[in-house]
């Protein structure tokens, strides 16, 4: 298959990418491609100029200052799966990104790329919303920076503007005591997630001083389950009180759950509240 | 719009103007008789297509030309070393990893990578390793004692 026609220029740095955006309308970043050129190839998009920002160094690599923990956009889901720091300040991010797809997918595939893309059945966003992550962008107008959580605005729509360029990702590393978990149900050709929970424990003295819950893949942009975080927190962390924390999700879900040929919005709802489980069961065993 | 490019494909040097919508894999299939890379779904999914990119696994027709330029790449073509049938080669042979072998340059490759990052996988590795890769014939269990062969190969040295 072929994409329509494109110019084709390539960004030395941010703001070399950020004029050429402006110079042309309509133009489309190019990361690692493993989004934008299926589209393109299905003529989903004919954008008349791609813009390659995959050789700008300064929109690459992790490290961990202070306490926060700073990745690149063109930082690849293979990088972020083999870093030993990100296994240790932040696993559900590590996880999540060992999960993705398959190996030649993760060694293109850039955490910019996904989040930017915002697919509903992508696990970064659902993972960077339970994390209060916070995003930095570029563009005409300077420089801002975007909590995770207004971030996803809805199937395949960001709060990036047109001229915008996501450069980095800064999440809190985990305090003591605190850890995290990404459970999956996992499309069985895709890998995408049908279901993906995010999960982050503060554990104290065998009690949970803090929950955060997010959901995604079932509905158009991740969601806190804000209810099943209520009902963790302050409590014993035993197999019960997980089990019955996690039913509470279905208050959570909205009234736009997806469903298609491999799983209803009804089974999806039904199941939701295992996944819950499953993420916050490891991300205890983690914090503890 | 036409776009200088310049790769290095099995260890040769090629220098070539394309169309920035042309794929990696028409790129290597057009450059001259190397057309074991095969194209399978056209869709990222089915990894035939797979080759290395400066050493790391990925699929060619999920890659533009130009994005590619300066790089090194290996194809099935470019594994064996002075007519020596690299060690997963061998194994694929040995263990009947094969049967049309249209997804065998893929799967080649992609069990490649899993080695390079894993040098000695577990049989349930193996499979998580070559997630990417689909077989419509040979049925995987010969795919999976070849790749572990392989492994068992380089062990010995
Ligand atoms: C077979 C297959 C399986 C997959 N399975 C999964 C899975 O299980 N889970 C999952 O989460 N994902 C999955 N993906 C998607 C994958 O994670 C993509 O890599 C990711 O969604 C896009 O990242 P990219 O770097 O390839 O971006 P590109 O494809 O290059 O770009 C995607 C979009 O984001 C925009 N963009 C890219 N970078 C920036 C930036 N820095 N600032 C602003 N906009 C930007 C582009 O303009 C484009 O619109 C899969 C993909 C494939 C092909
Ligand atoms: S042809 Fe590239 S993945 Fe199938
Ligand atoms: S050997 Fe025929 S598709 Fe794998």
């Amino acid at each position: 298959m072929y994409a329509p026609e494109f110019d084709y220029y390539r960004a030395g740095s941010v703001s070399e990418a950020a004029g050429l955006l402006r110079k042309h309308p309509g133009a489309k970043l190019l990361a690692g491609g493993q989004s934008l050129i299926p589209l393109l190839k299905l003529r989903l998009a004919a954008p008349a100029a791609v813009i390659d920002i995959g050789r700008i160094r300064d929109l690459k690599g992790i490290t961990v200052k202070d306490g926060t923990i700073r990745i690149g956009a063109m930082t690849t889901h293979a990088e972020l799966a083999a870093s030993a720091e990100l296994a240790e300040t932040c696993p559900v991010l590590a996880q999540a990104a060992a999960g993705i797809g398959d190996p030649a997918v993760r060694n293109r595939g850039t955490i910019g790329g996904n989040v930017a893309h915002a697919d509903p059945a992508s696990d970064l966003p659902t993972v960077l919303v339970a994390l209060e992550a916070r995003l930095m962008a570029e563009g005409p107008d300077g420089k801002r920076t975007l909590d995770a959580g207004g971030f996803f605005q809805g199937l395949m729509t960001t709060a990036l503007k047109e001229h915008e360029i996501l450069t980095a990702i800064e999440i809190p590393a985990h305090p003591k005591g605190q850890s995290s978990a990404y459970a999956k149900f996992a499309h069985p050709a895709s890998r995408y997630a049908v279901i993906g929970v995010a999960a982050v424990i503060t554990a104290s003295g065998g009690k949970c001083s803090s929950a955060r819950v997010a959901v995604g893949g079932m509905v158009p942009r991740p969601v806190r389950a804000s209810s099943v975080e209520r009902a963790l927190t302050g409590q014993e962390l035993s197999a019960e009180s997980i089990a019955k924390a996690a039913a509470q999700v279905t208050e959570n879900l909205g009234n736009e759950v997806l469903g298609d040929i491999f799983a209803s919005e009804q089974y999806r709802r039904s199941v939701a509240s295992v996944w819950v489980k499953r993420a916050l069961t490891q991300a205890v065993g983690r914090a503890k | 719009m036409k776009f200088p490019i310049s790769v290095t494909l099995n260890g040769r040097r090629y220098q070539r103007e394309v169309e920035p919508r042309q794929l990696l894999v028409h790129l290597i299939r057009d450059l001259g008789g190397v057309t074991g890379t095969k194209i399978g779904c056209d869709t990222s999914q089915c990894g035939a297509c797979t080759v290395l990119l400066d050493g790391v696994a990925v699929k060619s027709c999920t890659a533009l030309s130009v994005q590619v330029d300066g790089a090194s790449i290996t194809t099935i073509e470019g594994l064996a070393v002075d007519g020596q049938l690299h060690p997963l080669q061998e194994a694929f042979w040995n263990k009947h990893g094969l049967q049309c072998g249209y997804c065998t340059p893929g799967m080649i490759l992609a069990a490649h990578e899993l080695l390079r990052t894993n040098p000695q996988p577990s049989d349930e590795q193996i499979r998580h390793g070559l997630e990417g890769n689909m077989c419509r014939c040979t049925g995987y269990q010969n795919i999976v004692r070849a790749v572990r062969e392989a492994a068992a190969m380089r062990r010995k040295g």
